[in-house]
């Protein structure tokens, strides 16, 4: 029996281990799959992290390495190459490597931190043959970034995400010709200073609302079809236009890997496609905790490790027999806010979530059993960035009912 | 020289190759492409037909009958799954049901066995989430589905195991015949002998035949196009599920594959081009259309590929299985139901070649049975302990979205027919046919390719010849 | 002359307005710190990256390193050039030196190598 299991060595995974053995819990195991601890940000070697945690620019793998020397220091457990392939609703976890075989552990709590995967290709229904050259946009940086190896010469990539955008600049440096960035949405997916500094940099267009409607290439790719879409993002007909290209990348979305989480019973979300949480971030099964990308994407790695604290704070105290019982008030929201996290809550916390759509002069509001108790301005929201409103006790105090409205002029 | 040269590693070249491989011959399997079952048999609806489609007396009805017969059995041997799931023809309308007493009938003159028109609550009884319009329907309880390439390339493998070899990426462009045997020439300058040869060329076997002179059939692709969804999806259908057949064919089936997911298709469209395996925006929006018109609550975004096939199509209306010369068999225009008829056909033809005087002495040491290459998924977790402690690759997960371990991966590239790129790999393994499509384990999978092949890694290819991966490193030596 | 921009400083990614004359920033507006306002006086000016790449090692891994300051953003691909023709020799701990005097800064790497 281990106190608690941490499932992920990712930067979710590292600081819920960090926070629980700092709140005094020492029997802790993080179970990592890959050879490192450090999760996806081994390959963001780009710069742009850590400004919130550290107050300076870090990369990827500087942000990583921070985590990793305080789990040396703790001594920390990990098991490094161990893939789990099953979590109980009794907490008992199965595992297997190379050494060990398949194993179980049975944990007091457990921490799911396992992250999550990109949207493939195939789930876009592209039409056309199935060439090689179509890479997802992670998978790509995994080959340049970790591998070493080009993948093409001459680039198209579909979707505006984050990672599409670094790549972009990636690809760029290392010597191939992106030609176009399409992105379906009226609006871009990532970040504006990424729009910035990894396209307009490199003069490589970013064609808002235009898709990519026919792949060509029988072996390898040959070029892409990309097409204006209209309003209900039907590709326009008389838009079309080839663009000869070897490489397609895809940056469009990414999704919580919550396999082993549903095979634990954990109630999930619909829209994050992450678990439903309370303030303390423990989900809908007693004793099992989830943060970072597997609850719901973030768009910093500062929020995700804002996130595990929590969520390693909290299994802590659960280990120890302190954990305030599970929120139950119910966090309803206008429909153009998409998702809140934590769904629950029953004391002070900041709620963060993402809006359906990029909306100007935004009015926040919290409603207390119907009644506005709070309210926030701001100029500006994006699906593509996290927001974050704080509920503070007097607002939570009492309440049977929390429900967070959004209004905006235009 | 050969005994026999079978063109073509398709479900029936394979299925025949090992047919042969029971007896005393040097057999060879020649190959186009750079893997077995890459035409026809790769994307088609991988079901086992229970047989009442096909006109009574047909070639296609009696083999489809018999090759159904044989098939549970021949799955066994080769250690590939086949679930007997039985299928559901549907009816919306009156007409429809006339039409279902047809098919019953002509079932039973087919020999289909235990086939019964089913109605209202049993029909949902039998199919919880069909349409609420569906008002009646054919069952067939000896339908059954199994996974076509999975059987081609296990029947390849256990042809070779046998003794059969197999030439990849072997075109064959010109056949002479001399001296009591035919000349196989591919089109790269590689020669092959044979006294007898077997032309399951599918999609091109009225090229093949035309070599020899043999001008008597065409055959012309129809394109169906696939969707494949998540194995969450996998049991919202338990049975195959037809729609009554009509003048614009028999529509789009709905179906649970071997592997717990949900398939969608086919369209069907006659093209000239036998390169042509585009999907089409017009093709998703039809099985999408139709396939909902079956099921109830198809969740289209768990949507994980989308792929085409070619069917090969003769012009006879019926399989064309015939010698039009001397020791040369066709085994051509095999569309559906020609992966139910395999076992069938390859046994024929073996008995065509057998009175044209191929001797066919028993082998005493013919090994009947092929160990599934899912059997360490499947395996308990005490029996995967025991063989990850004698071979610790199997304790490491690659393919985290199957749970595909390094073992079963070099297993797949040592084990005939040996996998050689990264498509060949997943067919074999499911290793990047999960979720994320290849998206985390493909870098890992080339590692493994590229090691075992001993090629450098920019060399993996996806499926062979032009489809490269990596243009090479990015720097440094 | 007005010049639109977007501040790469933090995610926030504030859209500023800088003012400009003679080639001179007068004036910024839309910045919510002063490292906004700092950041349109250079990037009107003379617009500065921090680059980041990999160098290859001696067994093959690729090594994740970045300038160690900002260099001249036209220079970017001339960086490139430096780091792509260096080979790194292990062991490496993050922050070490991996290239010297490169366009004003520093090649360091930013993960450790054994």
């Amino acid at each position: 029996m281990r106190e608690l299991v941490v499932i992920g060595g990712g930067p979710a995974g590292m600081s819920a281990a960090i926070a629980a053995y700092e709140s005094g819990i020492r029997d802790i195991l993080i179970i990592e799959r890959e050879e490192s601890l450090g999760g996806i940000l081994r390959q963001c070697i780009h710069n742009g992290f850590g400004l919130h945690k550290f107050g300076e620019e870090l990369t990827g793998p500087e942000y990583a390495y921070r985590y990793e020397q305080k789990v040396h220091e703790y001594g920390i457990e990990y098991k490094l190459s161990t893939t789990v392939i099953d979590i109980t609703e009794d907490k008992v976890i199965t595992a297997t490597n190379a050494s060990d075989g398949i194993f179980m552990v049975e944990a007091k709590a457990v921490v799911l931190a396992m992250g999550c995967r990109e949207r493939s290709k195939g789930a876009l229904n592209i039409a056309g043959a199935r060439p090689s050259g179509i890479y997802s946009a992670g998978t790509a940086q995994k080959y340049v970034n970790i591998k070493g190896y080009m993948l093409g010469k001459s680039v198209v990539i579909l979707g505006s995400g984050d990672i599409g955008l670094i790549m972009a600049r990636r690809m760029t440096v290392e010597g191939a010709h992106v030609k176009a960035v399409c992105e379906l949405m009226p609006y871009s997916g990532g970040l504006a200073r990424n729009i910035h500094q990894c396209l307009d940099d490199f003069d490589i267009p970013l064609k808002l609302s235009h898709t990519v409607v026919q792949l060509h290439g029988k072996e390898r790719l040959t070029g892409v079809t990309i097409a204006k879409v209209d309003d209900e993002r039907k590709p326009i007909e008389e838009t079309k236009e080839f663009i000869e290209c070897d490489t397609l990348l895809l940056s469009v979305g990414l999704i919580p890997e919550n396999e082993l989480s549903e095979k634990a019973s954990v109630k999930l979300d619909g829209i994050t496609g992450g678990a439903q949480v309370d303030q303390n971030r423990e989900t809908s099964v007693d004793g099992i905790f989830a943060c970072g990308n597997v609850l719901h994407v973030h768009d910093l790695v500062d929020y995700v490790s804002d996130e595990a604290e929590i969520a390693g704070r909290s299994a802590a105290s659960y280990i120890k027999g302190e954990l305030a019982k599970k929120a139950e008030i119910k966090i309803t929201r206008d429909e153009k806010i998409r998702y809140t996290v934590p769904q629950y809550i029953t004391d002070e916390a900041d709620v963060y979530f993402r809006t359906a759509d990029v909306y100007k002069n935004v009015t926040l509001t919290v409603y207390k059993d119907g009644k506005a108790v709070y309210s926030k301005k701001k100029l500006k929201t994006a699906p593509g960035e996290m927001e974050k409103i704080h509920l503070d006790k007097s607002v939570i105090e009492g309440a049977e009912k929390i429900h967070i409205g959004l209004e905006c002029r235009q | 020289m050969y005994d026999v040269a079978i063109i073509g590693a398709g479900i029936i070249g394979a299925m025949t190759a090992r047919e042969l491989a029971r007896y005393e011959l040097k057999i060879c399997v020649l190959e186009k492409e750079s893997d077995v079952a890459l035409g026809a048999t790769k994307a088609n609806s991988a079901i086992v037909h229970a047989g009442f489609d096909a006109k009574e007396g047909s070639l296609k009805a009696k083999l489809n009958v018999q090759g159904a017969k044989l098939m549970e059995q021949t799955a066994r041997e080769l250690g590939v799954k086949y679930i007997k799931n039985g299928s559901l023809v549907i009816g919306f309308d009156e007409n429809d049901e006339k039409q279902l007493e047809l098919l019953l009938e002509r079932g039973k003159a087919n020999g289909t066995e235990d086939l019964e028109i089913v109605r209202g609550e049993r029909l949902k009884q039998l199919e919880p989430n069909i349409s609420d319009s569906a008002v009646c329907a054919l069952w067939a309880p000896t339908g059954a589905i199994i996974c076509p390439y999975e059987l081609a390339l296990a029947a390849m493998g256990n042809a070779m195991d046998n003794g059969a070899e197999l030439e990849t990426d072997f075109e064959v462009s010109k056949i002479k015949s001399e001296q009591g045997a035919y000349m196989l020439c591919s089109n790269d300058g590689r020669e092959i002998c044979a006294k007898f040869v077997v032309n399951a060329a599918g999609l091109y076997s009225d090229k093949v035949a035309q070599m020899i002179g043999d001008r008597s059939f065409k055959v012309h692709p129809r394109k169906g196009e696939y969707i494949l969804l998540d194995k969450k999806c996998g049991n919202l259908a338990r049975h195959t599920i037809f729609r009554t057949p009509s003048k614009m064919g028999k529509g789009i089936l709905v179906t649970p594959t071997v592997d717990g997911n949900l398939l969608l298709g086919p369209t069907s469209v006659d093209t000239e081009d036998k390169s042509d395996k585009d999907t089409t925006a017009q093709g998703f929006a039809r099985i999408i259309k139709e396939a909902a018109e079956n099921i109830k609550g198809i969740p289209f975004n768990k949507t994980i590929t989308s792929f085409c096939g070619l069917r090969a199509v003769g012009d006879t209306g019926d399989f064309i299985i015939n010698s039009p010369k001397e020791r040369f068999i066709n085994a051509a225009g095999i569309e559906s139901p020609g992966l139910s008829a395999s076992p069938a056909i390859a046994k024929l033809v073996c008995q065509m070649l057998w009175e044209q005087g191929l001797d066919l002495a028993e082998k005493s040491d013919f090994i009947k049975c092929r160990a599934p290459m899912h059997a360490f998924r499947e395996a308990s977790i005490e029996e995967k302990n025991e063989i990850i402690k004698k071979d610790r690759s199997f304790g490491k997960i690659v393919c985290r979205c199957e749970g595909i371990t390094e073992g079963e991966i070099l297993q797949a590239i040592r084990t005939n027919p040996k996998a050689r790129d990264m498509d060949g790999v997943k067919r074999r393994t499911r290793a990047q046919m999960g979720r994320c499509q290849g998206g985390f384990c493909s870098p890992y999978i080339a590692e493994l390719i590229a090691k075992e092949l001993d090629i450098p890694y920019e060399k993996v290819t996806k499926s062979g010849k032009g489809s490269y991966i990596l243009t090479g490193k990015t720097k440094g030596e | 002359m007005k010049k639109e921009l977007t501040c790469i400083v933090c995610p926030l990614g504030c859209s500023l307005t800088a003012e400009m004359e003679h080639g001179k920033v007068l004036s910024v507006v839309g910045n919510t710190c002063p490292k906004g306002a700092k950041y349109a006086q250079t990037e009107c000016v003379s617009p500065q990256r921090t680059v980041t790449s990999t160098v290859r090692c001696t067994n093959g891994a690729m090594l994740p390193v970045k300038t160690d300051r900002e260099i001249p953003k036209e220079k970017i691909m001339e960086c490139m050039k430096i780091i792509n023709n260096c080979i790194a020799h292990l062991p490496i701990s993050v922050g070490d030196v991996i290239i010297k005097d490169v366009l004003g800064s520093n090649i360091v790497a930013t993960a450790n190598m054994k």
